[in-house]
């Protein structure tokens, strides 16, 4: 083995270690902000239920044989079917942004878009999974499973995803009929495909929240004087002389997209909502979780 | 060098480079400021949005201007700007600088040696060589050119001298001048009697030029008495326009500090030659006084010493019935002792051994008849400056005492018998006073309406009684008469000393007439005769610059040169100025003396003379240059604000980086136009903290920068604060957190330092202090906070950082206290020293290692000192710490156990305060035994 391979060998591994490093810390972080909901408002909910029974119900012609319960009708004349509603609940997939504009932090404090989405997900994810949902990402990359080992996947991918473009288009053709779906992005780049995408959605049943993520400098444009913009990977420029000027505009395209995006979602009969990078992650996840819980 | 108008420049072919400036113009005009790049998502929104205006895309024109300004200040500071340049023939001769040097040179003597020093250095660019002469301290044999290099570096050890120059010195040395060379003649603004012909021997050489002082020349005549007022007379050289200053009086407080005893305005009129003002001084006061100065100037002659003029007097009262013991109020000489005792010396004594006492004054109350031999003895005394004060009485009036012939020991003559008004045998009110007149001694004086005259002895009508009336009743009758004899005189009052006669006694007015009477009768100049064969030696000397010093070792002065030089000449190199001392006396000899008069010099036509305030190229380049980085400045944060990169807090900072800029040539530019002040001992000044430290005991406690550890130290010292105000007479403030960096450490007695692990080690200042503070009997309660988990040593964090902390003071050897240690009888019996934990032991400066203990004794005699340091871990302040409601803030133990271990915490606290104010003083019981013994018991 020459020097070469040897070098080769240590980065890989000292990459592969930085990479899972980052994960427990980001499932600790996720699990921490469900746990702080569910002691509140669903605290009560997993309280003697335990796990995935729902019900007996008298056997009626047409139930397959199979699907009777033989212990519960020994102790009976009658025969009973034991009903897994909650079992057969819905499969929610999350679409994160994966552009990188999503890496933006528009200052030391605060987290990127990108860290932001990837702790609502998967602190989403660990609700719903200990709610017995079955979680998976959009796209084919992870279909929806229930089960802790999936919290494990889940963020093992969400921490690999790797930003290409500088603004993704939602992957909508994978999604499951009458699943539900959780889209996380900032939603600046062009809006025509999440207008499919949601179209999609609607076509197949699919309800879902989009969330819209923004860094509080996107929402205030401070800047003046001779400026030179530049998307996070450098394909989109935009030079102003004042950027002073460009403000009131700015920030009326930033209400128009937002308006545009709320008109989407009410007519995919989706949930939407707006959120900073400096707000509250926990307030957040509460929104996020009774919109997908809603109609449930 | 290109000269234009004022201004001059060395460099001028730099300023070509003002031409390329429209071009820089151009330049810049074409440049936009550079672009920000900025990374920012929202630039998808962006697209398509264009700007409104395309104005900034070229620099705006304020900004150029801006710029090109600096570029042209940087240009025209490196060409080299002079002010008032000075275009003058050139010329290789040498060149001598000639000072007057005498005492009128120090007023302005800084910028003599500057006008010298540029002449030098001309002198030098031009390569000529030079000389420098004082005429107070000519130079042997020929003038002494050298480079002017050489001359610039004596020049400082140049001083001027508090006298004139000798003219015939000066003679002799100008006649032995040879050579051709230039002269440049710094005069001192006066009249001299040499300087015509020494000006035309110089002329006779070269071109002279004359550099003259602006500033006037004042000097201030020798205070006398006037009439009970001091006088004081200042001159001035040429008289001008009105001036207003102040004479400053100086001498020595009680407390034998030398400081400004009084101050009184002086006013030259316009075109006046001379300002006299008056002061009249508490007796007190004015004994103290040892010199007069013309406020501000720094010049010998506007300083006058005082000498034996402002003394005490002596005073010698003989009363003439002295049979009626027991009724002071009615002795002759009550009032007078009273009246005199406090401002003069009085001398007791028979008249003979008066006379050879020669006192400055002689009263006689009510003394007719002199013992013979002894008048003749007064007469001399009083015709050599004595004054001899009468008063009238029963027996004056009784006697026959200057009837028929005048005495000449009384200034009037008498008739018999006196006369009595107002009295139940006489018609008539009794007799108030007239106003003084004018000439009188007394003029000025309030006559009070009450003072009221029922009998005097009368004077005989005489041609002479009016002139030597200087008091009388409002009937015109003399009440006080007074003859010149001699240089002293006799004053006779036609009353009683004592309140028989008339209520003056009685009166302030009397004691008012006595001070007049007696402080006018000053010492005369002294004669040559009187001085003659005895030796003076300088006890103060004064320098050119008017300040006084301890003459350190000159031989003694002759006293016929002395008075010479006081009649006439005034001081020169072997009589210098001064407060000379003989046997019982001492002389002031003045620069300025009684008769010395000033006036300014006068030069002919031809000559040109230049002042201060003209002469002296200015260079500007220092200026223009500072402009230049000014507005480069400037440029540079408009750039930034145009450019948006300016914002918030460090558009603040650039603020200030500005006003900075801007306070900052103006500052410096006072600094130098002030004249070198004298050097003053800066006293920072002290912070309210330490001021309220310093008001009480404050308990302080070291900063460990854990808030929560700081926070219960304070708590803590509040809580030993209370329980030493409850129980001891120690009755602190509130303690104090204290800064090691920037706190004074000096007005604690006691310092408390938690000691955590992640404490900063102090700076080196801090370090210096602490020590200071450890070495002058401070005490530092070093507390680790960890004996539940550690013990004493390195193991622990806390003690590891307190190793460190603790490397850099100033520490002697410790040991665990001792059972017989004085911190455990300091108030309280104590075993141990327990805080909220019992851990371990508190080590103290260790005894020194010869003591014994004494038989009988029941301790040690240890360390005579109070112990620098403690240092334990008991976190004796949470044992303490109270909150504001008084509460205890910690548990300590368990139930009573626990609670009895918080007591002794807080009595080791006790202990601890009480060690460190009052010392060793519970060991000295060791010597209870021997005091015991010694008593007898």
């Amino acid at each position: 083995m020459n020097a070469a391979a040897l070098h080769r060998a240590a980065g890989l591994r000292s990459g592969a270690e930085a990479l899972s490093g980052s994960l427990p810390p980001l499932l600790a972080e996720a699990r921490h902000l469900a746990a702080a909901l569910l002691m509140g408002a669903h605290g009560r909910r997993r309280a003697g239920m335990g796990d995935e029974f729902w019900q007996y119900r008298a056997a009626v012609p047409g139930d397959e044989a199979r699907a009777i319960d033989w212990r519960r009708s020994g102790r009976s004349d009658a025969h009973f079917v034991k009903e897994k509603e909650w079992q057969a609940a819905q499969s929610v997939q999350i679409w994160i942004d994966a552009g990188r504009s999503m890496q933006f932090a528009s200052a030391p404090a605060l987290p990127e878009k990108r860290d932001r989405a990837r702790l609502l997900a998967l602190a989403v994810a660990v609700l719903l999974i200990r709610g017995g949902e079955r979680v998976g990402l959009s796209g084919d990359t992870l279909p929806p499973r229930s089960g802790s080992v999936q919290l494990l996947r889940l963020s093992a991918a969400l921490s690999a995803a790797e930003a290409n473009a500088d603004y993704e288009a939602p992957q909508a053709n994978a999604l499951l009929p009458h699943a539900r779906a959780l889209y996380l992005s900032d939603c600046l780049g062009d809006p025509e495909p999440l207008r499919a995408a949601l179209g999609i959605a609607a076509d197949r049943g699919v309800e879902g929240a989009l969330v819209m993520l923004l860094d509080p400098q996107e929402e205030a444009f401070p800047f003046d004087g001779r400026t030179v913009f530049e998307s996070m990977g450098g394909t989109l420029r935009h030079e102003t002389l004042k950027a002073g000027d460009l403000r009131a505009r700015y920030l009326e395209r930033v209400a128009e997209r937002k308006a545009l995006l709320g008109d989407l979602c009410r007519a995919a009969g989706w949930q939407f909502t707006v959120h900073h990078t400096d707000a509250s992650a926990a307030a957040e996840l509460l929104w996020i979780y009774r919109a997908l819980e809603r109609r449930r | 060098m290109l000269v234009l108008g004022p201004i001059g420049f060395t460099a001028p072919w730099l300023l070509l480079g003002l031409a390329a400036l429209p071009l820089l113009w151009l330049l810049l005009r074409a440049v936009p400021p550079a672009p920000v790049r900025r990374r920012f998502p929202g630039v998808a929104l962006l697209l398509g949005l264009d700007d409104r205006s395309r104005q900034s895309d070229r620099t705006p024109w304020w900004l150029l201007l801006l710029r090109l300004l600096g570029m042209a200040a940087l240009i025209v500071g490196f060409a080299g700007p002079v002010l008032d340049p000075e275009t003058r023939a050139e010329t290789r001769a040498p060149l001598l600088i000639l000072f007057d040097g005498s005492w009128a040179d120090a007023r302005d003597w800084p910028a003599r040696s500057a006008r010298a020093e540029q002449a030098l250095d001309e002198a030098g660019r031009s390569g000529r060589p030079a000389a420098v002469v004082s005429l107070t301290d000519l130079p042997p044999g020929a003038l002494p050119f050298q480079a002017p290099g050489s001359w610039q570096e004596r020049l400082p050890g140049l001083r001027p001298r508090p006298w004139g120059g000798d003219p015939q010195q000066i003679a002799r040395w100008a006649s032995e001048l040879e050579g051709d060379f230039d002269t440049l003649w710094l005069s001192d603004g006066l009249r001299r009697p040499y300087r015509e012909d020494l000006l035309a021997a110089l002329e006779a050489r070269g071109t002279v030029r004359v550099f003259e002082g602006s500033r006037p020349v004042l000097a201030l005549a020798p205070a006398v008495f006037e009439d009970g007022a001091i006088a004081l007379k200042a001159l001035r050289a040429a008289p001008g326009p009105r001036i207003e200053t102040e004479i400053v009086a100086r001498g020595l407080d009680p407390n034998g500090i030398e400081r400004e005893l009084a101050r009184l305005p002086l006013v030259f009129e316009n075109g006046a030659p001379e300002a006299r003002a008056a002061l009249s001084l508490p007796p007190e006061l004015r004994n103290r006084v040892q010199r007069f100065e013309i406020a501000g100037q720094r010049s010998a002659g506007a300083v006058s010493l005082t000498d034996d003029a402002l003394r005490r007097r002596e005073v010698a009262i003989v009363a003439g019935r002295d049979n009626r013991e027991g009724l002071r109020l009615l002795a002759p000489d009550h009032y007078l002792v009273q009246a005199l005792a406090p401002v003069s010396d009085l001398i007791d004594g028979t008249l003979d051994e008066i006379v050879q006492a020669n006192p400055d004054v002689i009263i006689l109350a009510d003394v007719a008849t002199l013992p013979p031999g002894t008048a003749g003895a007064i007469e001399d005394w009083v015709r050599e400056g004595g004054l001899l004060l009468r008063f009238a009485g029963p027996r004056l009036a009784a006697s026959d005492l200057a009837r028929d012939a005048a005495d000449p020991l009384l200034p009037v003559r008498l008739r018999a018998g006196g006369r009595s008004v107002g009295g139940a045998m006489s018609w008539g009110a009794p007799k108030s006073l007239r106003e003084f007149g004018a000439g009188s001694p007394f003029e000025g004086l309030e006559v009070p309406p009450d003072v009221t005259v029922t009998a005097q002895v009368m004077a005989q009508p005489d041609h002479e009684l009016a002139a030597r009336t200087i008091a009388s009743l409002t009937d015109g009758t003399p009440l006080v008469t007074r003859a010149r004899m001699g240089r002293g005189q006799v004053v006779l009052f036609h009353v009683t000393a004592n309140a028989e006669w008339s209520s003056l006694p009685l009166s302030g007015l009397f004691v008012q007439m006595l001070e007049r009477l007696a402080v006018s009768s000053g010492l005369a100049r002294p004669a040559p005769e009187d001085l003659a064969g005895t030796v003076w030696t300088l006890d103060t000397v004064l320098d050119a610059f008017g300040a006084p010093d301890a003459a350190a070792s000159l031989a003694g002065v002759a006293g016929e040169e002395l008075a010479q030089r006081l009649a006439g000449p005034g001081p020169g190199p072997s009589v210098p100025p001064g407060l000379y001392a003989g046997e019982a006396r001492r002389i002031a000899l003045n620069v300025i003396g009684p008769e010395t008069e000033i006036a300014a010099s006068r030069w002919p036509e031809r000559i040109a003379v230049e002042g201060l305030g003209i002469g002296g190229e200015r260079g500007l380049k220092g200026a223009a240059l500072s402009a230049a980085l000014l507005l480069l400045a400037a440029d540079l944060l408009a750039s930034l604000a145009l450019a948006g990169r300016l914002r918030g807090a460090r558009g603040a900072a650039g603020g200030v980086l500005i006003a900075a800029l801007l306070a900052m040539p103006g500052g410096g530019a006072k600094a130098q136009d002030a004249p070198p002040a004298e050097p003053q001992a800066a006293r920072p000044p002290i912070s309210q903290k330490a001021q309220a430290a310093a008001e009480a005991v404050v308990l302080g406690h070291v900063l460990s920068g854990d808030a929560a550890t700081d926070r219960i130290a304070a708590a803590g010292l509040a809580g030993l604060s209370r329980t030493l105000f409850e129980r001891t007479s120690i009755e602190p403030a509130a303690p104090a957190a204290v800064d090691l960096e920037s706190d004074a450490l000096d007005v604690y007695p006691f310092l408390y330092w938690p000691v955590t692990a992640g404490q900063p080690i102090p700076s080196d200042g801090a370090y210096a202090r602490l020590n200071a503070y450890l070495r002058t009997g401070g005490m530092i309660l070093f507390d680790t906070l960890d004996a539940d988990v550690a013990g004493f040593g390195a193991g622990a964090p806390n003690g590891r950082r307190l190793q460190e902390l603790a490397a850099g003071l100033d520490i002697p050897p410790l040991e665990p206290v001792p059972r017989d240690h004085v911190l455990t009888r300091a108030f309280y019996l104590l075993g141990d020293f327990p805080g909220r934990h019992a851990g371990r032991d508190v080590w103290v400066e260790a005894a020194p290692p010869d003591a014994e203990q004494v038989e009988g004794m029941p301790f040690r005699n240890l360390n005579d000192n109070v112990t620098p340091v403690v240092i334990g871990g008991n976190d004796w302040a949470s044992a303490w710490a109270i909150d504001e409601n008084g509460a205890r803030m910690f548990p300590v133990g368990r139930g009573f156990a626990g609670e009895r271990q918080r007591e002794i915490a807080l009595r080791f606290g006790v202990n601890l305060i009480m060690h460190v104010l009052t010392g060793n003083y519970k060991s000295d019981q060791v010597h209870v035994p021997a005091l015991l013994d010694r008593l007898g018991q």
